[in-house]
């Protein structure tokens, strides 16, 4: 059973309709199914309106649905192996960010990702998606491995942001953010970065750096969350949906401003609705991303990423 | 006469308290002593009760650290003004008019060539006072400006830090100058050119985040605030208190994130030996 968001009201009501004449038939023998068609497309319509037009603090919503796919679920359905590799080899192994060999549509990468967790144990083991200093350094480790070895990189970005914490902190979050944006721009071989969820602020881009960044369709991408912007400027978190008009967060804006590249369509109603059709379309967009830096040698795609960040806000 | 005798042998300035106009004064922000302004600025803003050092602009910075006489300003580049046409409880483009005329600088980060104790460097310098330092477009424009000016004179780039963090009226226009500063400081790595990181009170968020630590050499102004997340934010989240001096300059020196702490009257000497070492092995 799907969890609704609070603009999707009057779709869960019309669901919980469909439910209960579905219960009714069940028992007796009355034939209702044309009129649960009905109101089955209904809702359907209703969900398409909903989602063509969502405004960006929903999607700021829809982007942080607890059902949407996380790391595993992309790796379980995308990747046809998946051997994680672990540590900084200085303090310890974060487990807000994994990674690791990975194979993709048949070709060899290092797949570098958040995690956010899917239920109260595992969202606490992998705190939430939030980086710790140990985390950004490892990804460092394993771009330069990557790099080294030949390996495309491929990151999967999903964070509300690095962890602000008094020993993330001590250890350097700052420092082990920026080496990690350094190594990413480093890379001798190509880069892929896909923010399929929330794309929080320095903790994101560290690991979005990337000659083609994509953006799922209802994903968020931001200088720091509405709900912080709206605390600043606002003075109160409440205006976090006018923070996120105002900072354009969305997909669909990005693309407009050049700061991504491609669009990944998610399934109507959100990527948490149908998880596997979203993952397949990300496997596609990666695949075909991949194949189009192909043949660039490691200067040619160091420059390519140098230019395209150089040329943002100039 | 060397700027630090200057400072020793400068006479006090004597005025009569009752006809002192009130801007002939300056209150300590940290211990609240009343000094005389000539005083303050004769010790480079740095309180001679409790050495707090005061928040400086782009001027008086270059006035510290150059040679008497040879400052050039680098032009400051012009940038596509609000791109995201933000407004909040003011207009982004309101809250800038009002900036440049507080400041009568055009952004928060001003690049001048000159030579420290006879060494060529260009030298930007963060401005709290403009918008909180804070980096948008405009100031990661400047930056690789000043990068590229070094490049091309082939002398070092320092910086000087100070921000509350990204513009978040460039919303992620400003998270992206983070990746661009990082470019700009490859291709000075590359062109084989020192870049030196002075964090200054106070450098945080997606500053401290990017250029603020990939100095070849990280220095810090003495009790400099430097932090990725703000202690606000960390409280709320681990709801307890802070340690004492968390996240100051003497704290990261501690924790390895820095190489020195460097008193501003010291800074400039200190500044001058680190660029001969590093252009050590060109010279001999
Ligand atoms: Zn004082």
């Amino acid at each position: 059973m799907i969890s609704y968001l609070d603009f999707e009201k009057p779709v869960a009501a019309l669901q919980a309709r469909i439910d209960e004449l579905r219960e009714t038939a069940d028992d007796g023998a009355i034939d209702i199914d044309a009129e649960i068609e009905k109101l089955q497309q209904r809702s359907t319509t209703m969900l398409a309106e909903l989602y063509g037009k969502l405004s960006p603090w929903q999607k700021t919503q829809v982007a942080r649905h607890a059902e949407r796919p996380h790391f595993r679920d992309f790796v379980s359905a995308m990747c046809s192996d998946f051997m994680p590799l672990a540590g900084d080899r200085a303090y310890a192994d974060d487990k807000a960010i994994q990674g690791g060999f990975a194979t993709i549509s048949g070709r060899k990468v290092m797949l570098i990702g958040h995690e956010k967790g899917n239920d109260t144990a595992s969202r606490v083991k992998h705190n939430f998606g939030m980086g710790m200093p140990e985390g950004y350094r490892k990804a460092v480790r394993l771009m330069e491995l990557a790099s080294r070895f030949g390996l495309p990189v491929v990151t999967l970005v999903d964070t509300s942001g690095a962890f602000p914490g008094v020993q993330a902190e001590e250890r350097g979050q700052a420092e082990a953010i920026a080496r990690a944006t350094e190594a990413c721009l480093a890379l001798n071989v190509s880069m892929v970065a896909a923010v399929v969820g929330e794309g929080g602020s320095g903790g994101a881009v560290a690991l979005a750096s990337a000659n083609r960044v994509l953006m799922m369709e209802h994903a968020i991408y931001s200088v720091i969350s509405p709900e912080g912007c709206a605390s600043i400027l606002w003075r109160t978190a409440d205006k976090a949906a006018d923070a996120a008009q105002a900072m354009q967060v969305t997909a669909q804006q990005l693309l407009t401003l050049g700061v991504i590249d491609r669009i990944v369509p998610e399934p109507l109603g959100g990527a948490h609705r149908e998880p596997q059709v979203a993952i397949q379309a990300l496997q596609k967009a990666i695949t075909e991303e991949l194949r189009t830096l192909d043949g660039l040698s490691g200067t040619q795609l160091r420059n390519q990423r140098a230019e395209k960040f150089l040329a943002l806000g100039s | 006469m060397s700027w630090l005798n200057r400072v020793r042998n400068a006479i006090p300035f004597i005025a009569k308290k009752a006809d002192t106009p009130d801007n002939l004064w300056q209150k300590c922000p940290s211990c609240g002593q009343m000094i005389f302004q000539k005083e303050w600025d004769e010790n480079l803003s740095v309180c001679p009760r409790c050495e707090h050092h005061g928040r400086i602009g782009p001027k008086a910075r270059f006035s510290h650290i150059f040679d008497e006489g040879t400052l050039k300003l680098l032009p400051t580049p012009v940038v596509k003004e609000d791109p995201l046409k933000f407004r909040d409880s003011k207009r982004y483009t309101d809250r800038l008019k009002a900036a440049r005329a507080a400041t009568t600088e055009q952004d928060a980060l001003l690049n001048g060539i000159g030579k420290i104790e006879g060494q060529q460097a260009v030298v930007g310098v963060q401005d709290f006072a403009f918008m909180g330092g804070s980096m948008g477009t405009a100031v990661g424009a400047a930056f690789v400006a000043g990068v590229k000016e070094a490049i091309k004179r082939r002398c070092p780039y320092i910086v000087f830090t100070a921000a509350g963090g990204a513009r978040m009226q460039e919303g992620i226009l400003s998270l992206m100058q983070m990746p661009r500063a990082t470019v700009a400081i490859q291709q000075l790595r590359a062109a084989g050119q020192p870049y030196i990181v002075v964090l200054t009170d106070p450098t945080t968020g997606g500053v401290t985040a990017s250029y603020a630590m990939l100095g070849d050499i990280q220095i810090a102004e003495p009790n400099a605030l430097i932090a990725f997340a703000g202690a606000r934010v960390i409280e709320n989240t681990i709801r307890e208190k802070l340690p004492e001096g968390f996240q100051r300059a003497e704290y990261l020196l501690e924790h390895g994130m820095i190489d020195m702490v460097v008193h501003r009257k010291e800074l400039k000497p200190m500044l001058a030996k680190t660029i001969g070492y590093l252009s050590g092995a060109k010279a001999a």
